[in-house]
């Protein structure tokens, strides 16, 4: 690893330096993190007397249960809905405000400032927006013929959320997307032009390839953001519901754990979790080591 | 690249009109209904134009709070979420600045250990340890207390490469000289290393400001005493009874407070705000 080509010469100065990061670091995430692992091999008696190590018995018990297979095809059919929705009106957004010139910083004013809205918050919006007593949502819907009640109908709750998570990760996609545009060569679209290249053919053929580092890495951000940060988007919203149609794995490990008090299954679920994080953690470097050799 | 297609032109601001009326209109809606009196949401409909209610809503809220939802007044909670955030922020800065300093400036055993450890805390988000964590914090008697609520958040991976890689951009002549000129280890670091990294500390701040506000997860776990509730768990509990009885109007203007200090963040320091959610995600 790199360091400079001087140093100071100071022997326990630096042990100093790292001490308080690494002491958070141990005690909050290392230590616990390495429970979650310990108890999910685990049994505990109900009184707590006793734990009984089980090897994967948790595990062979979470993926037999239907309630968690269905909350990981939710997560996937969530994740999935949000990363697309989410990333093209985005880059739709983002292509138009750089065909802008003098109103440019307006706009993106406009359209960033949501980032610093809370996940709840978001929920809390939304589903006064989609009340079915008194928003305005249902009443414009009813009026074409459909009726919507999310505390009912599982596909409309799911609906909900996924335009929520959407709403609020448009304004981080949008600068990303700008970052990138602003880096496609312009000398590229205006050979491109002068060819007799249309602008929607120059967009698919010479910026939409070029783009695709960008893309790459939304991609995994949007995946990451909508698998673990929502948690307080379904909890305003939906609470996992109905019947458990929104219920994904972030808002089951809280459920399971800490209202139904299932140590075993939720350790078992964390850890599933950690496996998820670090798999896009890794995805994710790797291809920024790549980009860097360019 | 000069280009004359007025029909392309006015789509272009068609569909960026229509983005911004997406992104604001729940936003305006939560803000009409929060002027307006509890009595008007009977009618089965929200008001679509603001009311005449807006002083008397937002001066209850922040004074007396809907006694009901068992919430304190909305003052408190938004003070705690400031000191919060706050703590949040100039705690991450601070120690990922020294470990930072630590691992490009010296070289000892254990450096590469050391700095995987903290690489680590990035795959590990609160959201898949919750239970274990909150038997740490319980345990060292930390639940309902800025100590709890803060120091379990404060280790950063990502401000810590943001400051080692700042760190390897300055030219190695600066501390040579200042080395040659008698300056020890932390004089360096106070005097030439901070000044220098004045930009990107800024840029850092307004995001991590951003993040600690946002938090929800984890201050619902660690306070049970209304005393310590930030504002943005303390309106989930609001929301819950505002179906129960119609106070949407009080609910929606504690909405606006909660979400306006990190947007205006946002707003006037919008360059800051780029660099620093740029910075952070290389």
């Amino acid at each position: 690893m790199q360091t400079k080509r001087t140093i100071f010469p100071n022997k326990l100065l630096p042990y100093a330096l790292l001490a308080p990061q690494l002491a958070v670091t141990l005690v909050f995430f290392i230590w616990p993190a390495f429970q979650a692992v310990k108890s999910s091999f685990e049994r505990e008696d109900p009184f707590g007397f006793r734990t009984t190590f089980i090897w994967f018995e948790n595990y062979a018990r979470l993926f037999a249960d239907p309630g968690y297979v269905n909350s990981l095809q939710k997560t996937a059919i969530f994740s999935v809905s949000v990363t697309l929705l989410s990333m093209s009106l985005s880059l739709l957004l983002a292509v138009a405000v750089t065909r802008v010139i003098r109103s440019n910083r307006a706009y993106t004013t406009l359209l960033v400032w949501p980032y610093a809205v809370a996940p709840v918050v978001v929920g809390i919006l939304w589903w006064f927006m989609f009340n079915p007593t008194i928003g305005i949502a249902p009443y414009i819907l009813r009026g074409l013929g459909i009726s919507w009640n999310h505390r009912i109908d599982g596909n409309q709750a799911m609906i909900l959320v996924v335009i929520a998570a959407s709403w609020k990760q448009i304004s981080y996609n949008f600068l990303f997307f700008v970052a990138g545009l602003q880096s496609v060569p312009q000398s590229l679209t205006e050979a491109a032009a002068i060819d007799g290249a249309g602008p929607f053919k120059r967009f698919w053929t010479i910026v939409f390839p070029l783009l695709s580092p960008t893309t790459f890495f939304l991609l995994i951000v949007n995946i990451n953001y909508s698998m673990f940060d929502t948690f307080g988007l379904i909890d305003a919203t939906t609470n996992g519901g109905p019947n458990q149609a929104t219920n994904i794995l972030v808002y089951k490990v809280y459920a399971d754990g800490f209202l139904g008090l299932n140590i075993g299954s939720s350790a078992a679920q964390s850890v599933v979790l950690m496996l998820i994080v670090i798999a896009l953690t890794a995805i994710q470097f790797r291809y920024i080591e790549r980009r860097v050799q360019y | 690249m000069v280009e004359n297609r007025p029909w392309l032109s006015f789509l272009t601001h068609l569909v960026l009109i229509a983005g911004v009326v997406v992104v604001v209109f729940p936003v305006y809606l939560a803000f009409v209904a929060s002027t307006h009196g509890s009595g008007d949401f009977m009618r089965g409909l929200v008001p679509l134009l603001p009311g005449p209610h807006l002083v008397e809503n937002y001066g209850r809220m922040l004074t007396e709070g809907i006694s009901t939802a068992g919430a304190p007044p909305l003052w408190i909670m938004l003070m705690n979420s400031l000191a919060i955030a706050i703590i949040i922020a100039v705690g991450k800065i601070a120690i990922s600045l020294l470990s930072a300093y630590a691992i490009v400036f010296f070289k000892f055993p254990f450096r590469m250990l050391a700095f995987w450890i903290i690489f680590i805390t990035l795959m590990l988000p609160v959201e898949v340890r919750i239970i274990p964590t909150f038997a740490v914090v319980a345990n060292l008697g930390l639940l309902n207390s800025y100590v709890g609520l803060t120091l379990p958040l404060i280790a950063s991976a990502t401000a810590t490469f943001l400051f080692r890689q700042f760190f390897l951009t300055v030219p190695d002549e600066l501390m040579e000289a200042a080395r040659v000129d008698g300056a020890g280890p932390m004089k360096f670091f106070r005097d030439i290393l901070l000044p220098l990294s004045r930009t990107n500390i800024a840029a850092l701040f307004v995001i991590l400001f951003i993040y600690g506000w946002v938090q929800y997860l984890w201050p619902l776990l660690v306070t049970t005493d209304s005393r310590y509730y930030t504002v943005v768990m303390g309106i989930k509990r609001l929301a819950a009874t505002a179906d129960a009885e119609p106070l949407w109007n009080l609910v929606m203007a504690s909405v606006i407070l909660a979400m306006l200090p990190p947007v205006l963040v946002v707003i006037f320091m919008q360059r800051l705000f780029v660099k620093g959610l740029v910075d952070t995600e290389k």
